[in-house]
């Protein structure tokens, strides 16, 4: 044991740390040279730095702020020596300017239960990596929200983006306000607005953005906004033939799988007309009967959603059918936030080629133009370009409302033959399956979730679906066969190129032999 | 046009005697050049340093009045020349850019200079890119000034240091005949403070009177047997003063502390993480007390022999703080101290680490360990052995590596180069991949997902210079990029003449964005924008069909991803002999947006007609494969889950921040994606007859609307 040393001597005053996580170009500078405007305007003494560099393209940036008031009777020139980095566990306010930059700072070691306020804007922008993965790669919120809860001292937190839209303001402003509402700094609140009127631009808007994020900081942490909820739409007023039809599906279907019904049900008769919906029952009957209520009739409610995507399949007629409808037009207005009173010209951007040409034609006719190839390669020379398609005149929509009435003859067209003869395929092997390896049979259901996208995005997806369908072949007998065929489709959602998929197949491949 | 405006900035470079000066570090210090009579100011932009250049090119006015010279150089080397003015005439001049990257373009000037020696003061501002932040490789300016015996400042990172250290390196300079360079960390140029202003002054000497009474030393210049005779003088004359001025000037610092028998010797710039260290083990306290004695080196290069003596002699331990590798000052203390046969032992990179930043946590480490070895009972037991349980180890935090994604730089939204680099991908998707060559620039995020295209960086407007070697019979050739920053700063030459002599049967694209942009938007030569105190304008196809190329091909909206990629086809497909270039020009939408945007707004509340565009997608249509995304990366560009039960991946959405560009649109067309994207015309203000045909319009398309609904089964 040593004696304690002689620290008598010195003061253990210690700076109040901010850290400020942002993304390039949200405005973080400017949240950073309002508190320290406000600091300085309070007699305290204030250093900031940062270190924009290339970070202030898109990435993620940190900037960090020091301040503390002079001590009282301080000699003149006496100024406090202040770190220009952030010192983990040292830092009192972190504001996160995104959520998983918020993450981030707790990752660092910035945030610690003894001393961190947590400000936190709860809405996400997406990383690259989240956005390209063929399939769902967005970080989990909720795994910042835990890590939140247990790092920081306090956690103020809501969508920042929300009210800065709300206000009509930026997120610097909102995140001001909070800063200034979550009372982690002894100034009143007209001190922060008298730094925000200081600096002469863009005031009034600063100041609603800043009044929200006050408002805000002060009610109980907002968590992140959760996925929507999958909700099977509500028609307002069907026909009376749909009404029996789904009165009929509901009957003869169990509970579990009325929710996934009523949504695919919907589709499929919205794609085509009555008879499709009850060709879609037909099919989905012949899945129940091989179903088990103790497993809670699961491979009839996959199938109830698969079977829809697969049967709804996107062909010209749909996309025309789609474009021309009036929900659309109105959802269009709304989403780009167009005043009352303003017009809107919409350009669809189109590329037909000749395979969906061909596959609109009737059975016969694109299979003759099929069968001969250089045929099919001079007609796609005429046809496959891209075509941009000016919705909103009466020419162009005419055009397409009228490919859309077409939809009539869709039974007849080699399109539709093709997709019957793929899906009756997928639902053999799915019923083959079923009475002896329920739970793999679910998953071959799953599997058709591979499938989307349009020409070499659809090829690709058919190729991926393909592998895995096959891979199951040989899987089947195993007790693990479902529970490698999902980890195999989840291998495959990961990248486009099939890496992931590749790497499985050969795990699978190296305990198969 | 730089990116950022300094009005502002340029009133606080006019204060006066007593006046107190707030602001970032570089501009505390680009205060400081007009305090100390500086007579010329040159330099080349880059991170840390551009606000140097940019505020000084928006002062012309106040530069005018002071009778200060300003140049936008084309390269550091040009930079690094015009330091010549002060090797004759009493004149003292500036230059700045970003290191090691600018010194090592700079290298053969600043050689020359140091050779030569100066008459007025020659101050080499240098940012030192080094730790987080930096874009660049990992290396120290140090070894340069070193190898041309450059005297080098690192002083404290504070303002009234960083100020102080600017009239010190001009008197330095001239007292010792000798250029001098002062090395000013990231943080440090963006350190926000205050220091007490003092009068611009005007330069006692100018260049006119020089040009009026030219002076000529043949002893100056760099030929044998001069050259020989100035390295003698180096060693026997400049040195010598050089360590007598600074020993008088009292250049570097000792503070004082009661644990006397151990001390820490530093570099200027570590001071403040120094004392943080300090401060966290309870051995110094945030108003610069210090029971560890300090020995702060303002100036890292030359060292002084005799105050490191003195400072090391009376204790039995002593720390060396030298961030970056290798360990130059160490091995020199070491040299002193054994020809002195002083035996106090130095710590440094035995307890501090050899390579990388000295962060809060590697400082304190680093100290703490010295300490303990050295002086164990300074501490208390909890500051030499910390036991506490770090929140990093607790599940829930450590479950975010699983979920917080890496969000390294891109392109910005609307960007003109991300269409040029789909159109790559196209070509690669058809052709296969290619070896490509990158270079400089913001069009090196094509390194980074989405595109993942680009081999190599071997510096400025070196991309296609990189490319040289692969000049070899082969059914693929060759691609490298260059960008118009780079182009103008060595590439012309260096890539595109290298290539025409070299017949070199490659493909060139030059991205031409209007402007230096990564450096934040700066004018060149090919900048289409009027500059009242600059020469623009000049086509950059000119310019390359000057040095002799045939093949070139000038696109003039980088958006048409089609052609882009089909004039990217028929270059790799030529049979023509030599470089194959395409100019690619669109404007950088930052700077595009930063100028029409107000216009626009305006107009637009002044009643005009206007119309805006932006993108948007068709969730039903989209089934969520982000094929789009994966050509594009756009920050506008993102996703969004859905309530229909029937999706499961999320689907692409257009945010509010799209700005029209239509790259997605294009991207959509010529990939054959899907018919997902539209886009939307806003107009603004329309005209009544406008207005009256769009009723009609509506009219006819909302009858049959509601015609065909009336007929389905259902309607969502």
């Amino acid at each position: 044991m040593n004696a304690e040393p002689a620290r008598a001597a010195l003061d253990t005053t210690r700076p109040l740390a901010i850290a400020v996580m942002a993304m390039g170009g949200q405005g973080g500078g400017v949240l950073v040279d309002w508190i320290v405007a406000l600091c300085e305007a309070q007699g305290w003494v204030a250093q900031s730095t940062s270190v924009p560099g290339v970070a202030q393209r898109t990435g993620a940036t940190v900037y960090y702020i020091e301040v503390l008031p002079l001590p009282a009777g301080a000699p003149e020139g006496l100024r406090p020596v202040l770190s220009l980095m952030p010192v983990p566990g040292e830092v009192d306010i972190v504001i996160g300017a995104e959520f998983m930059e918020a993450g981030r700072a707790i990752q660092r070691g910035l945030v610690t239960p003894d001393r961190t306020t947590l400000i936190a804007s709860t809405h996400r922008a997406y990383a690259v990596i989240e956005k390209q993965a063929p399939g769902d790669g967005i970080g989990d919120s909720n795994t910042v929200v835990a890590a939140a809860e247990a790092a920081a001292k306090r956690l103020v937190a809501f969508d920042m983006a929300a009210a800065a839209e709300d206000s009509g303001s930026a997120i610097s402003a909102v995140m001001f306000g909070a800063l200034a509402g979550a009372g982690a700094l002894p100034f009143a609140r007209e001190a922060f607005e008298a730094a925000i009127r200081e600096t002469g631009i863009g005031v009034e808007a600063s100041l609603r953005g800043f009044a929200l994020g006050y408002e805000r900081a002060k009610a109980p942490v907002a968590p992140p906004a959760a996925a929507p909820a999958k909700i099977a739409p509500v028609i307002a007023s069907p026909g009376e033939g749909y009404a029996a039809l789904l009165a009929r599906a509901r009957a003869a279907f169990p509970a579990e799988a009325h929710d996934m019904l009523a949504a695919g049900l919907q589709r499929v008769v919205d794609f085509q007309d009555l008879a499709y919906g009850e060709e879609y029952l037909a099919l989905l009957g012949g899945i129940l009967r091989l179903d088990n209520a103790a497993k809670g009739h699961a491979l009839t409610t996959a199938a109830a959603k698969y079977l829809a995507v697969a049967m709804a399949y996107d062909d010209v007629f749909r996309v025309a059918d789609l474009k021309t409808r009036a929900s659309r037009f109105a959802r269009v207005r709304d989403e780009i936030g167009v005043p009352e009173g303003e017009i809107v010209h919409t350009t669809e951007f189109m590329h037909p080629r000749m395979d969906e040409v061909a596959g609109s034609l009737p059975a016969a006719l694109g299979r003759f133009i099929e069968r001969r190839p250089a045929l099919f390669r001079a007609l796609d020379r005429v046809v496959n370009r891209g075509r941009r398609v000016k919705t909103t005149t009466l020419r162009w929509f005419l055009v397409l409302y009228v490919m859309a009435g077409m939809k009539r003859f869709r039974r007849g067209t080699l399109r539709h033959q093709n997709e019957v003869a793929h899906r009756d395929a997928w639902l053999a092997r799915v019923m083959d399956a079923a009475p002896r390896d329920y739970d793999l049979a679910v998953e071959l259901v799953n599997n058709r979730r591979l499938m989307k996208g349009y020409s070499d995005t659809h090829a690709r997806g058919l190729s991926k679906f393909d592998r895995v369908m096959t891979a199951a072949a040989t899987l089947e007998g195993r007790p693990d066969a479902a529970e490698w065929v999902r980890r195999l489709r989840e291998a495959a959602l990961k990248d486009e190129d099939g890496i992931a998929l590749d790497g499985a197949l050969k795990t699978v491949d190296s305990f198969l032999h | 046009m730089a990116e950022r405006s300094f009005a502002r900035e340029v009133r606080d470079l006019e204060l006066g005697e007593g006046e107190e000066f707030r602001g970032e570090g570089i501009l505390a210090l680009t205060k400081a050049l007009l305090q100390s009579g500086v007579g010329y100011v040159g330099g080349y932009q880059g991170a840390p340093i551009s606000h140097l250049m940019d505020v000084l090119s928006d002062a012309q006015e106040l530069l005018g009045k002071l009778g200060v010279q300003f140049s936008t150089s084309a390269s550091e080397a040009a930079a690094a020349a015009s330091l010549s003015a002060s090797m004759m005439y009493p004149i003292r001049g500036a230059v700045t850019f970003k290191s090691t990257v600018g010194t090592n373009v700079a290298s053969d000037a600043l050689a020359n200079l140091a050779s030569s020696g100066v008459t007025g003061g020659a101050l080499i501002i240098v940012g030192e890119d080094y730790g987080e932040g930096s874009s660049i490789m990992q290396e120290r300016s140090h070894a340069f000034a070193m190898k041309s015996q450059i005297w080098l400042l690192d002083p404290r990172p504070d303002l009234p240091s960083i100020v102080k250290s600017v009239e010190d390196g001009f008197q330095l300079s001239e007292a010792s005949s000798t250029p001098v360079m002062l090395e000013l960390r990231i943080r440090s140029c963006h350190v926000h403070g205050s220091f007490i202003a003092r009068d611009n002054k005007r330069p006692p000497y100018t260049l006119a009177q020089a040009l009026d009474q030219p002076v000529r030393d043949v002893n100056k210049i760099v030929l044998p047997p001069a050259s020989y005779v100035q390295e003698k003088e180096k060693i026997e004359k400049r040195w010598p003063a050089a360590v007598a001025f600074i020993k008088e000037g009292k250049l570097n610092e000792t503070f004082d502390g009661d644990l006397a028998d151990i001390g820490i010797a530093l570099q200027g710039g570590m001071y403040n993480g120094v004392m943080r260290a300090l401060q966290r083990l309870g051995l110094a306290d945030i108003w610069g007390k210090t029971r560890v004695p300090l020995y702060v080196m303002n100036v890292t290069y030359p060292l002084i022999d005799d105050e490191l003596a003195e400072f090391c002699a009376s204790k039995r331990a002593v720390l060396i703080v030298e961030e970056g590798q290798p360990d130059f000052i160490e091995q020199s203390v070491n040299t002193i101290l054994r020809r002195r046969d002083i035996n106090t032992r130095l710590f440094g990179k035995d307890v501090l680490p050899m390579a990388g930043e000295y962060t809060p946590d590697v400082m304190l480490n680093g100290v703490r360990a010295f300490v303990s070895a050295a002086a164990p009972d300074a501490l208390a037991d909890a500051d030499r052995a910390p036991n506490q349980p770090a929140i990093a180890d607790d599940p829930r935090v450590k479950a975010l590596a699983g979920a917080v994604p890496p969000r390294p730089p891109g392109f910005c939204t609307g960007c003109p180069e991300r269409p040029i680099f789909a159109a790559m991908k196209l070509v690669e998707k058809e052709l296969g991949t290619h070896h490509v060559a990158a270079d400089i620039g913001c069009h090196l995020f094509s390194i980074l997902p989405p595109f993942n295209i680009g081999a190599s960086t071997m510096g400025y407007g070196l991309g296609p210079a990189s490319a040289a070697a692969f000049n070899v019979p082969s059914t693929k050739k060759s691609i490298s990029f260059i960008g118009d920053g780079g182009f103008w700063h060595n590439g012309l030459t260096t890539s595109i003449g290298n290539a025409v002599y070299n017949k070199h049967d490659g493909v060139i694209v030059v991205v031409d964005n209007y402007y230096a942009s990564a450096t934040g938007g700066q004018d060149v030569l090919s900048s289409r924008a009027d500059n009242a105190s600059r020469s623009t304008k000049h086509p950059i196809t000119k310019a390359v069909e000057g040095v002799g190329a045939t093949w070139v091909r000038q696109i003039d909206r980088t958006y048409d991803v089609a052609k882009m990629r089909d004039t990217l086809k028929e270059a790799l497909a030529s049979k023509e002999p030599g470089p194959k270039v395409i100019v690619a020009s669109s404007e950088c939408m930052l700077n595009r947006q930063r100028r029409e945007k107000p216009l626009f707004n305006k107009a637009v509340k002044g009643g005009q007609r206007m119309v805006r565009e932006r993108y948007g997608v068709d969730e039903d249509i989209c089934n969520g494969d982000h094929a789009c995304i994966r050509l594009s990366g756009c920050p506008s560009l993102s996703i969004k889950r859905t309530s229909d039960p029937l999706k499961d991946d999320p689907v692409a959405a257009v945010d509010n921040s799209c700005v029209g560009c239509g790259n997605c649109g294009e991207v959509a067309e010529a990939a054959v994606l899907c018919p997902s994207f539209y886009r939307a015309e806003i107009v603004h203000n329309p005209s009544r007859l406008e207005r009256f045909a769009a009723r009609i319009r509506a009219g006819v398309i909302g009858w049959l609307q509601a015609r065909r609904a009336k007929r389905m089964p259902v309607c969502s």
